[in-house]
């Protein structure tokens, strides 16, 4: 599992021939002095910077560390605790697209699994491994918060929503031939991990009005209640009555915003499990 | 009849362009600021805490108490930092919303803001979702345009300033005091209570710490009054909520209602269990709340209720699975999640979650050794009440849970591999095309 080479930071210096040319140094000191004056203390600006290199370098590597250790007056060391600490900050160049399978509990019994293997058949790589041509990085990722269009599959971020294993191949070979590829709910086209890395740095690329407002799962409730003309009460509209009877109209049908439940103080409005009063 | 569905945040997700300032302005928006505005702070902090707002993040705590918690200004900064890490497994309410209203966030950000006394505000949006992150950018962008953000706010006086700002990918960063340590450019490790953020948060300074849906909605509540919010729920869980229904049903999707709604009359609503399969055991609210099992189907989804029958409300996430499960691969699989999410700092969260692992691992494979189950009930409870925030006591709640419902299982699983007992393309979506083809 993983990659065979170590991490190439954290043990030793960037060698001068690493440096960044002077060009691509101004360009990011330029962009480093944005990010920082966003917060009231610049050692706030580690994260986005983070995500700035992997746009420039496509992974986290030494030179990196070290211009952001510069930027914020930290350590390297302190630069590469923070690095080590996330998983979207990686540790060797990535491929042009990372896909990432959830395969956490609900996505993998629903189909993550059996997506998940038949990638790593089709492109020969495992978890954490790009291949050959640089394309494409395969990733095992956790729940993604789209749990109700599962099995979901990540590419560079972008949801791809009710995957099969022959949808998410079909994906891959896309993404690998460099057609544009359209996500389920995002924008028009699946960006590159350097491009994607720059918006997360706070740099947006003009696609916030592409995709849809929301998918048919997010809709689902709401159609719903179009259809059977529930809604929320209108303000000002008596509610004591139905404090009185449970939320119950005289008819036995509960009024809008009403349920049916039966109030039982049982615990404070912090309490967890285990706190004593949860039976085992 | 039953309770009815209360669309609120969700009302006009189906609106053309429904993330933009200009929906969201023709639908209403931004009426509860202009109402904000015209009253005192402290009384706004009163309205949330007549409201009976608790929040949406997970524990339920009082809003309006949270904000009130804040000591007396002593000319120093102030911060609101919004929670917007959605990572709890089976959690997927905070995205759509953020993708489909962001304007919602922004708009409740700005009244909360004025109501505690702060002039620059942060939202700590999850890194891997770049979309969502695009669109709070741009509602921010929009709204300092349209003068909802910036200096003297619609000719207030009040300055606000927000900061979108993404993480990295990290669980533990949706617990309040690892946000705050993420959110100054360090690991995400929680910190120590007290002191609380109310105190000592951002920057050491008064912080209040929200999660996405709690600020959304307060906006409709300026706008139509505490007690329109107090309305709705149950007495000590007032209000509407987004239910996430996923994993075996007919209709996934958001559904919100008030709460106190059951899971049975959500079922109904949602077309129940897939089509000739039946409820084995769900999830309240995310993996880290006990499972429920068909004896729950009736328990009223409010705070009070879902502890008493032994778990928690949490983010009213409810994760729907079907007899073709193995109860000892999902809690097997939710393991390997606390083990890689753990964040280090504490022995038992971070040695424990590693050992549960170990011996899940081997469960799954069929291969358990003698004492297998006391020891895995005896890990979890040396957890549980032991470490430094709550990842740690989530990680235990599928253990015991799984073990006091469905222990027979894991009895099985000591000498049958769980693939074996539960052949996993059955559980999947394409589970038909696999047989027919």
């Amino acid at each position: 599992m993983g990659h065979a080479n170590l991490p190439n930071y954290g043990t030793a210096p960037a060698p001068e021939s690493d440096a960044y040319d002077a060009q691509v140094l101004d360009a990011l000191l330029v962009d480093a002095a944005e990010v920082v004056r966003r917060y009231p203390q610049k050692e706030s600006a580690l994260l986005p910077l983070l995500h700035l290199v992997q746009s420039v370098d496509g992974y986290v590597t030494t030179r990196g560390i070290e211009f952001c250790a510069a930027m914020l007056g930290l350590s390297a060391a302190e630069v590469s605790g923070v690095a080590t600490f996330y998983t979207q900050y990686k540790r060797h160049p990535n491929g042009d697209y990372t896909i990432g399978v959830c395969t956490n509990t609900l996505c993998a019994l629903m189909g993550g699994d059996a997506i998940f293997e038949r990638l790593s058949d089709h492109l020969g790589v495992d978890h954490d491994e790009t291949t050959p041509d640089g394309a494409i990085t395969l990733e095992r990722v956790e729940c993604n918060a789209a749990c109700d269009y599962a099995p979901v599959v990540m590419a560079n971020w972008e949801f791809f929503d009710n995957q099969t294993p022959e949808s998410a191949v079909d994906l891959a070979d896309a993404l690998r031939s460099g057609a544009p590829v359209r996500p389920s709910r995002g924008a028009d086209r699946v960006c590159t991990f350097r491009q994607v890395s720059r918006v997360l740095a706070g740099f947006p690329d003009g696609r916030a009005d592409e995709g849809p407002g929301a998918g048919e799962a997010s809709l689902v409730g709401l159609r719903l209640a179009k259809e059977r003309g529930w809604h929320a009460p209108e303000p000002g509209q008596a509610q004591d009555n139905a404090a009185d009877t449970g939320g119950r109209t005289p008819s036995g049908g509960l009024e809008p915003g009403r349920s049916g439940s039966t109030d039982t103080p049982a615990n404070e409005p912090d309490e967890k499990p285990g706190d004593g009063k949860v039976e085992k | 009849m039953s309770t009815q569905l209360t669309p609120v945040l969700t009302r006009y997700w189906d609106e053309p362009r429904s993330w933009t300032l200009e929906s969201y302005e023709r639908t209403g928006g931004y009426t509860g600021l202009r109402n904000a505005l015209a009253k005192d702070p402290a009384e706004l902090v009163g309205i949330a805490k007549e409201s009976g707002l608790r929040g949406r993040g997970g524990a339920g705590f009082p809003t309006g108490m949270k904000w009130g918690f804040l000591p007396e200004p002593d000319g120093g900064p102030r911060y609101l930092v919004v929670n917007a890490d959605e990572s709890e497994p089976g959690t997927c309410k905070d995205m759509p919303l953020l993708m489909a209203s962001p304007q919602l966030l922004v708009e409740g950000m700005a009244i909360t803001s004025y109501a505690i006394g702060c002039t620059h505000a942060f939202v700590y949006v999850r890194g891997e979702v770049v979309h969502v992150y695009r669109r709070v950018l741009q509602a921010v962008q929009e709204a300092y345009a349209a003068g909802y953000l910036g200096r003297d706010i619609l000719g207030s006086g009040f300055d606000l300033d927000i900061t979108v700002h993404a993480g990295a990918g990290a669980y533990i960063c949706g617990e309040e005091t690892a946000l705050l340590d993420s959110l100054e450019g360090r690991r995400g490790q929680p910190r120590l209570k007290p002191p609380f953020p109310a105190v000592a948060g951002l920057y050491a300074r008064p912080t209040v710490v929200n999660n996405v849906e709690s600020i959304a909605s307060v906006p409709s509540i300026l706008a139509n009054g505490a007690d329109w919010f107090g309305g709705m729920g149950t007495e000590k869980s007032k209000g509407y909520g987004i239910f996430s229904l996923s994993g075996h049903v007919t209709r996934p999707g958001q559904y919100e209602a008030p709460l106190g709604i059951t899971l049975r009359e959500l079922l109904d609503v949602a077309g129940g269990v897939r089509a000739g399969h039946e409820l084995k055991f769900w999830t309240p609210g995310g993996s880290s709340t006990p499972m429920f099992t068909t004896e729950h189907l009736d328990v009223p989804l409010d705070f009070e209720s879902v502890a008493k029958a032994g778990s928690m409300l949490g983010t009213r996430a409810l994760q729907i699975f079907d007899e073709t499960v193995s109860v000892v691969k999902a809690v097997s699989r939710w393991i390997d999640f606390y083990a890689h999410e753990s964040c280090g700092k504490c022995t038992p969260c971070r040695e424990g979650t590693y050992w549960l692992k170990q011996i899940l691992t081997r469960l799954e494979a069929g291969q358990g050794v003698p004492g297998d189950l006391e020891k895995l009930d005896d890990i979890a409870s040396n957890i549980l009440g032991r470490s430094f925030c709550a990842l740690g006591d989530g990680a235990t709640s599928p253990v015991h849970s799984g073990l006091k419902y469905f222990r027979d299982e894991f009895e099985q699983a000591m000498h049958t591999p769980v693939d074996v007992s539960f052949p996993p393309h059955r559980s999947t979506v394409f589970a038909k095309e696999d047989v027919t083809s």
